[in-house]
């Protein structure tokens, strides 16, 4: 076993099957090759809904802005710290990224919560209409992670599953950032809850599944 | 440099060509292959170079490369705390790795960490495995014992024929798996105290002991 030239012969094989390639992109620039498809999304649902009620909501309870925000910002950070990992030597540290923004973004719904008021334009929603929130953010993560998994078997994540967890975080906080477009319902406790089972769900699934398809890659 | 070379009476006395590998900072561009003119410093950043080569296609490049990862690898093996017997098969492996994903180097950084990321990956990999055979070795173990426990129908003459021809195989088996069957399976001692008492490693031990009961099986059943 301990053969010195069993090195040399591989080395030398490796050597003959040689072929160039293209080399991965950073990790920036695929992270903003995501965003892009988030962002026609994104339009699309301007174009349909307009951006005046959501400015309105945003306007009368700050609170709800800065959980867009940190929504936004989660997906960010998220999508970043995926990719990342999926480049080898790469600080496994940089998966902690997206936690400030989620700190945001779960804060500025949790206060939304306890204001007395209901932000204008808005009503608090039913559990039918809180229901849907879910459906949304799950129907929109699903071809999100999709994509983020595709671009990552190309790298070579070595935490396969942490990897998975943030792109789980990433395509739920970009779900939940589009449903911000369009989403007429002040924060309260059945809506809040609703989005972060939506969340955890996103999650979770990748985790499970996402994590086995990318360990092929590493 | 088109100036010079449009007049060739030039060249020789003219104003110095400004060549960029000529200067001490260009080997900073990974893409070409540095010669090691500053170079004492610089084995981690002249493997970049040399792998940022490889990636263009260059395979001499990339064979030295190669070979000149082989002894990180290993360290970074054996920090991990894979066996001194395995090492060789970790060094393989994070080769083969290597080469399936040579794309994601990134010349602008550590070539050292991107192949220590991978080799402690294949480490741990390697890590698993043999602790899962440790676990059937353990298995065979037990299967030895309870075997020689079996047979309720032999008689007392019987009993001490096989443990004769037993004593006769193991007696017959290469030294070092000799030694492991007798200090850990006949005197059963602790892998630990078996190592200590041999000064051989536990992993060592180990091996041995899985490779002598399987000589000792074939020897008996005429499997394998």
């Amino acid at each position: 076993m301990a053969d010195p030239h069993a090195h040399d012969r591989l080395i030398a094989t490796l050597g003959a099957e040689l072929a160039p390639v293209r080399r991965l992109w950073p990790p920036w620039l695929r992270t903003l090759g995501w965003l892009a498809v988030v962002a026609a999304i994104a339009l699309a649902l301007f174009a349909r809904y307009g951006a005046a009620p959501m400015l309105a909501r945003w306007a009368g309870a700050p609170d709800l802005g800065w959980a867009g925000l940190g929504a936004v910002l989660t997906a960010v950070a998220a999508a970043w710290a995926a990719f990342a990992l999926g480049v080898p030597g790469r600080r496994t540290a940089w998966a902690w990224l997206p936690l400030p923004p989620a700190l945001l973004w779960i804060g500025a719904s949790g206060l939304g919560c306890l204001r007395q008021w209901v932000a204008p334009a808005t009503h608090v929603a039913t559990a039918h209409e809180a229901g849907e929130c879910l459906y949304f953010i799950l129907g929109f993560s699903i071809p999100l992670s999709a994509l983020l998994i595709v671009l990552l078997r190309r790298a070579c994540p070595l935490r396969p599953v942490l990897t998975a967890v943030l792109v789980g975080l990433a395509s739920a906080a970009a779900s939940a950032s589009l449903l911000e477009i369009c989403h007429a319902f002040d924060a309260a406790a059945t809506d809040l809850l609703m989005h972060a089972l939506a969340v955890g769900l996103v999650v979770a699934a990748n985790a499970a599944m996402g994590g086995r398809l990318l360990s092929r890659a590493a | 440099m088109t100036d010079a070379a449009a007049m060739p009476g030039l060249t020789a006395t003219g104003p110095m060509v400004l060549d960029d590998r000529s200067f001490p900072w260009a080997s900073v561009d990974p893409a070409v292959p540095a010669e090691p003119a500053s170079a004492s410093d610089a084995p981690e950043r002249r493997r970049a170079a040399w792998m940022a080569a490889a990636q263009a296609g260059d395979r001499r490049a990339y064979e030295r490369v190669l070979a000149d990862s082989v002894a990180l690898i290993r360290t970074v093996a054996r920090r991990q705390g894979v066996a001194y017997d395995q090492l060789d098969d970790v060094v393989q492996e994070t080769l083969l790795t290597v080469h399936r994903v040579r794309h994601t180097y990134d010349p602008a950084r550590s070539y050292d960490a991107w192949l220590a990321a991978l080799a402690s990956r294949r480490a741990i990999d390697g890590l698993r495995r043999s602790g899962r055979q440790a676990q059937r070795e353990i298995g065979d173990e037990v299967a030895l014992a309870a075997h020689a426990e079996a047979g309720d129908a032999s008689t007392a003459s019987e009993r001490t024929q096989q443990a004769r021809r037993l004593r006769a195989a193991v007696a017959a088996l290469p030294p070092g798996q000799r030694e492991a069957v007798e200090q850990l399976g006949l005197k059963e001692l602790s892998l630990d105290e078996a190592a200590a008492r041999t000064g051989r490693s536990t992993g060592a031990l180990k091996v041995n002991l899985h490779r002598a009961l399987r000589a000792l099986r074939g020897h008996f059943h005429g499997d394998d």
